[in-house]
This record gives structure tokens, sequence and C-alpha cells, in this order.
């Protein structure tokens, strides 16, 4: 199956590159939602099993599958009402639309893979295939955007292969089996500790990248501000995703050897800091979008000290990042409509939204107590969790660090999102806004509601799932 | 015979870090494509033919021949100066650049392990460094290129290391190579001439908060 979801998928890529005819794209971009709809259904029936050598649907994988297919159906909706409004050229259309069936694949074959090389092609593949969706603006913004994206992208995959390089150094034996994460993991305890240690630091770093945290994130700022909002919402959400499971599946490795502790100490430190740049940006920025993004970042730290904690926090990571990926996709579909209302990104030209669109109020009010984790939002539960596997694992120190950084984020999120929604903007004219159809924000609704019963409620299987995602991890 | 080609490809490093013009940089990287060749062809003799004649080819081909006529095609078609405007004087790289060769010659004495030599770590980690040395350090983003072309040559030199264990990774250094410079150089050749005249990182500091 997963060879003809790969065939079908990039075939369909293609296929919507070079074809013009508006009715036959429609198709073809629903035949791409079913064959993903129908993937995603057959590897969760098919669980652990082992396909083309390299791809193995463990849990962990069908985890993020799951939440890939159910943000990619909105993505491609919103993508119709974006592209819908601006009247763009058919070739352009094409190419974004080619782009992002290109993205969700590689995202999904990245997921899969029980190879790290494996893995590492596919990371690249996201690289190529995101820049096209950046770049589809196509003004200097957008081309600076998209530069900054591909180099620090490119830079990091190269630290990423001298990682596995260096993973290659530290085997006993080598052999071209010897590098898939099962095989790892069993040998973890033999691997050489002077070149297993650089191999971390290596790949920890290059992953960075796509997950959003000190020291490679600053180009997942500018791709996700100058995407369109709708792609800006699928690099936040599914490809954070991605380098999650790269740091994910390479930590499991770290933590089996003799390494452990010394890697969760490199891992809070790298999320530390990533939530310190968090609240700095957030306090100072004045670009929503951009405020998203760094939200992002912060809850990419606050996922990797739960790794770093242990115990609990193990759950409640998998648990924060999958809920995440939908509050932040979320936020980001709205942020399309709102663009539409006000023509601007910057908080000083938009205000009163609640005036203009009271559907899309409640969606951006909701989505603001969900990102900074209160009650009823499914964050709170897997936050909470996060603290006490902290407080658990004698991190008392920086849990009270952690929660202060946190506390001024959500003051300087609210000063944002309440300015948006109540006061009034300055030199607005009003008369020529476009009416937004409330029907646009029906999937955001889905999106959220899915947060609170995932997260206050979660259904067996879900728990058995993420469980056994995290069995390999020491307890 | 290895080892002299490692130690000839360490001191084009030094050349690198005190170039003037930015032709001399591209003379440079045709040069550690032809000793990347020689080294792939002494370290890899083993392993099967098919695969030997791709990386070899590779190294000379693409490495050697065709990377540095595309950069020349594109700094011709860009009409960039041909100076490389450095922020530091060359002679601060020069030592910059010593410092960063003696810091990874100590830090190999930290390794014991007796499969890997020594020389491939030593050469690659100082290329590795001196790559991302130079993209800090120079104003134009054609030159950002090619510090990353000189990080590649230094991935590739490490993937050697255990080339004859591991050919497999060896091919998707390769593939790495083809990839991404390919893929920046394109973006270059398309775009960013002809929407920013003048190609200075300068140019691209508007996204910021």
């Amino acid at each position: 199956m997963t060879g003809i979801y790969l065939a079908g998928a990039f075939l369909i890529s293609g296929l919507l590159f070079f074809n013009r005819n508006r009715m036959l794209k429609h198709l073809i971009i629903i035949a791409f939602v079913l064959l993903q709809i129908g993937f995603t259904v057959y590897e969760y029936l098919h669980i652990n099993t082992t396909e083309l050598t390299y791809f193995t649907a463990d849990s962990m994988a069908v985890l993020l599958l799951l939440t890939l297919c159910v943000i990619s159906m909105p993505a491609f909706y919103h993508s119709y009402v974006y592209l819908g409004t601006k009247q763009d050229n058919p070739k352009h259309t094409a190419i974004y639309f080619a782009a992002m069936v290109a993205l969700l694949t590689s995202i999904s074959a990245a997921y899969l893979s029980n190879h790290i090389a494996v893995t590492w092609i596919f990371v690249e593949l996201t690289t190529l295939s995101a820049s096209a969706l950046i770049y589809h603006r196509r003004n200097n913004r957008s081309l600076e955007g998209t530069w900054k994206y591909v180099f620090v992208c490119a830079v990091s995959i190269t630290l990423v292969f001298i990682g596995i390089l260096f993973l290659s150094f530290s085997l006993p034996k080598a052999g071209t089996d010897a590098l898939s994460f099962g095989n790892l993991i069993k040998k973890a305890s033999e691997l050489n500790v002077f070149w297993l240690r650089l191999a971390f630091i290596f790949i920890f770093t290059g992953f960075t990248a796509k997950l959003g945290l000190v020291p490679m994130y600053t180009a997942g700022i500018d791709a996700k501000d100058k995407a369109p909002s709708p792609a800006g919402a699928l690099l936040s959400s599914v490809l954070m995703n991605v380098g999650f499971i790269g740091i994910f599946r390479t930590y499991t490795v770290a933590a089996n050897s003799p390494i452990h502790q010394w890697a969760n100490h490199v891992i809070i430190i790298a999320a530390l800091l990533s939530i310190f740049v968090a609240t700095v940006y957030m306090t100072k920025v004045k670009n929503i979008k951009r405020m998203f993004a760094y939200s992002g970042i912060e809850h990419a730290g606050i996922i990797m000290l739960g790794l770093a904690a242990g115990g609990v926090g193990y759950y409640a990571a998998v648990l924060h990042i999958i809920l995440h990926a939908f509050i932040k996709s979320s936020l980001f579909f709205q942020q399309g409509q709102i663009y539409r209302i006000y023509q601007s990104k910057s908080i000083y030209d938009v205000g009163n939204y609640f005036k203009y669109n009271v559907t899309g109020s409640v969606v951006m009010l909701l989505a603001f107590f969900f990102a900074t984790a209160m009650p009823p939002s499914g964050l709170f539960i897997s936050e909470f969790m996060i603290f006490r596997s902290l407080f658990e694992a004698n991190y008392l120190w920086i849990l009270i660090v952690v929660m202060v950084l946190l506390t001024i984020i959500i003051w300087a999120f609210g000063k944002n999102i309440f300015k948006l929604l109540f006061t009034p903007a300055v030199d607005f004219r009003e008369d020529s806004i476009e009416k937004i159809n409330p029907f646009e924000s029906v999937s955001q609704f889905i999106l959220l509601g899915l947060v609170v019963y995932l997260g206050l409620n979660p259904p067996q299987e879900f728990v058995t799932l993420i469980q056994e995602a995290v069995k390999n991890l020491p307890h | 015979m290895a080892n002299v080609l490692l130690i000839t490809f360490t001191i084009s490093l030094l050349y690198l870090g005190i170039a003037h013009r930015l032709l001399t940089y591209i003379k440079i990287l045709a040069f550690q494509g032809v000793l990347l060749f020689g080294i792939a062809f002494i370290e890899l003799i083993e392993i099967n033919v098919v695969n030997l004649t791709f990386v070899l080819l590779e190294t000379i081909v693409i490495k050697a021949i065709a990377i540095p006529l595309f950069v020349n095609y594109v700094m011709k078609r860009n009409r960039i100066t041909r100076d490389a405007e450095p922020f530091l004087p060359n002679f601060v790289s020069l030592i910059i650049i010593t410092l960063i060769i003696i810091t990874t010659f100590l830090l190999s004495n930290s390794i014991s392990d007796t499969r890997i030599s020594k020389i491939y770590f030593v050469v690659a980690l100082s290329t590795l460094f001196t790559g991302l040395y130079i993209i800090v350090t120079r104003s134009k983003i054609i030159t950002h290129i090619m510090g990353y072309l000189v990080i590649e040559n230094g991935v590739f030199i490490l993937s050697l290391a255990l080339g004859n264990e591991m050919p497999m990774l060896v091919n998707l250094g390769i593939l790495l190579d083809i990839f991404a410079s390919v893929f920046l150089l394109g973006i270059f050749v398309n775009r960013i001439g002809d929407v920013l005249k003048d190609v200075d990182v300068d140019q691209l500091k508007n996204l910021k908060d």
C-alpha cells in the first residue's frame, strides 16, 4: 500500500503541475484526499507492518498520519478560498497545488520511514516542496523568505547528514540495514559513546530547523509568515511534526544508550532557550502571523521539556504535539480571513474584529484560550502533565523559570489578540470590506472541538496508540 | 597518497581564507573537486565498479567542472562584481582558519577508535567550520553559496572515511550535493538576479521583528 500511495501521490502531484483544466484539477485533488484517507485508514488497520523494507507504520507514525489527514482536508478547502479571492494565474495555482500534494506526501513518508537515511531523504523533499509554497506570492519579500528558508534548511539537512555519518561510525559493525531505528535501539548499549554524542548533537541541531527550536528556528518564522495562510498552517503543524519525529526517533536511540542523561541536558538547554526566545519576541512582535509562529516555538520547547523529563512527560509530549498541530493550524486558517478584511498583518492596522466577523472572532478568542493552554483546552492537560513530570524529575528551578516565561507569553499573546478583537482600528475604512461567509470557520470549530475531545475525554484507542508510541523509551 | 591529497585539501582552505577575487574562489572549488576525485579513487577502489564509476564521475564532472562553470555563469549573468568583500581583513581570516584547524586537530586526540582514521575527521571538520566561517564573514549571496559548497566537500570527505563499509552513505552525500547545489544555484539564477539588481545580503534584511 505504501508503494501505491507514494507512486499515486507523486503522479497526482505531477498531473496537477501540468494540468490547466479547472474541472480536472478539482477531480485530481479530491482523488488525492481520498487516497490520503484510504492510506491512513489502511496503515491504522495494519499497524506495525513493514512495507518496501523501509516503511513501518508504528504507533507514532500512525498518530501523526491521522493528524496530517485531519488537517490536510481544511488546508485544501482554505487554499481554494484563498486562491479564489486572488484571481491568480493558472500556472501559479497549478504549482501551488502540486507543491502542496508533494509536501503532504513527503511528510507522510517521513513519518513512516524506519531508517534514518530514508527519513533524511524525505525531509529534504519537504524543503523542496515547501519552498514552492512560500514563494507563491512572487514578490521581493516572499523571495527573501524562500531564500532564507532554503538556505537554512540546506545547512541543517547537511548537519543531519553529518550526524548520520557519525552514527555510522558509532556502530561496532557496519552494514546496510544497520542504520534502521529498530536495529539502532537494539544495539544502543554497544554504540561508541564519543561518536554517538557527536551524532546526537548534529542530528538534533539539524532537525530543529523543521521543529522550530533554538538554534535553527529563524528561517521557519519567515517561511510561516510569507507563505499563504493555508500553507502556513501546514508548515506550522504537520511539518513541525516531521522535525519532532526525527528528534524523537534519534532520542529513543540515545535514551537506550549510556548517554541518556547527557542527551536530556542538551534537550533541556535547547528547550529553555527556545521558550526564552519565544517570550522575548512575543512581547515585541507586531505581525500577527509571526506571533503565531513564535507561539509554535514556545510549544516546541515545552514538548522537548516533556521528552527530557521522562515518566508521564513522554505521554504528554506526544499528546501535546498532536493537539498543538490542530490549534495552530486553525489559527492560521482564521488568519487568512482576517487578512481579507484588513489587508494587513500588522497589529496596528487591525481591530474591532467582532464588528466585522462574529464567527471568526469567536474562533480567534477560543483559539487564543486553547493555544495558551487554558481549560477546557486539551493542551491544559498535556502541559499540566509535563509540569508534573518536571517536578517529579527534580527539575524544580527549570519549572519555575518556564512558568514565569509562559505567564509573560500569555500576557503578550492576549494583549495582541484583544487589540484585534475589541479595540477599534485607527484609520480603517469600513465601506469596502469583504463579507466573509461564516461557513468558512466551520473547519476551525471542528479542529478546536477535537482538541477538547482528545484532551479531556480521549478514546481508549488513542491512549493505547500514544502508550505504544513511547514504549521504547526507558521508564 | 590519500594523506597527501587530504593535506593539500586543508592547505586550499587557508588559500580560500585570503583569496580576494570571486574567480579565485571558483578555481579553488574546482581544484578541491579534483582532489576529492583522487581521494575517492584511492579510498573506494574496493567497492563495486558501477558504484565507483558513479562516485568518480560525480566528483570530476559535477564538483570539478559543472558547478564551477555554473557559478561562473551565474556571476556573469547577474553582473556580480569580482571582489569577495569580506567583513574582516584577510589576515584575521587566515588566523581564524588556522585556529579552526588546530582546534579540530586537538579535538581528534580524544578519539579512541582505531577503525576511523583521524585525518578524515580533522580535514572534514575543519572544512565544515571554514565553510561556515566563509558564510558568516562574506557579504555577497554568491559567496554564501560557495561557503555551502565548501561544507558539502567536507561532508563528502567525512562520508569517505567509512566509504568501504557503507557505500550507501557516500551515494546519499552525492544526492545531497546535487540536490542542494543545483537547487540553491537554480533559485539564484532564475529569481534573485531578476528581482534584486545588486546582489548583496543587505537586500535581504526586510523580514525581521
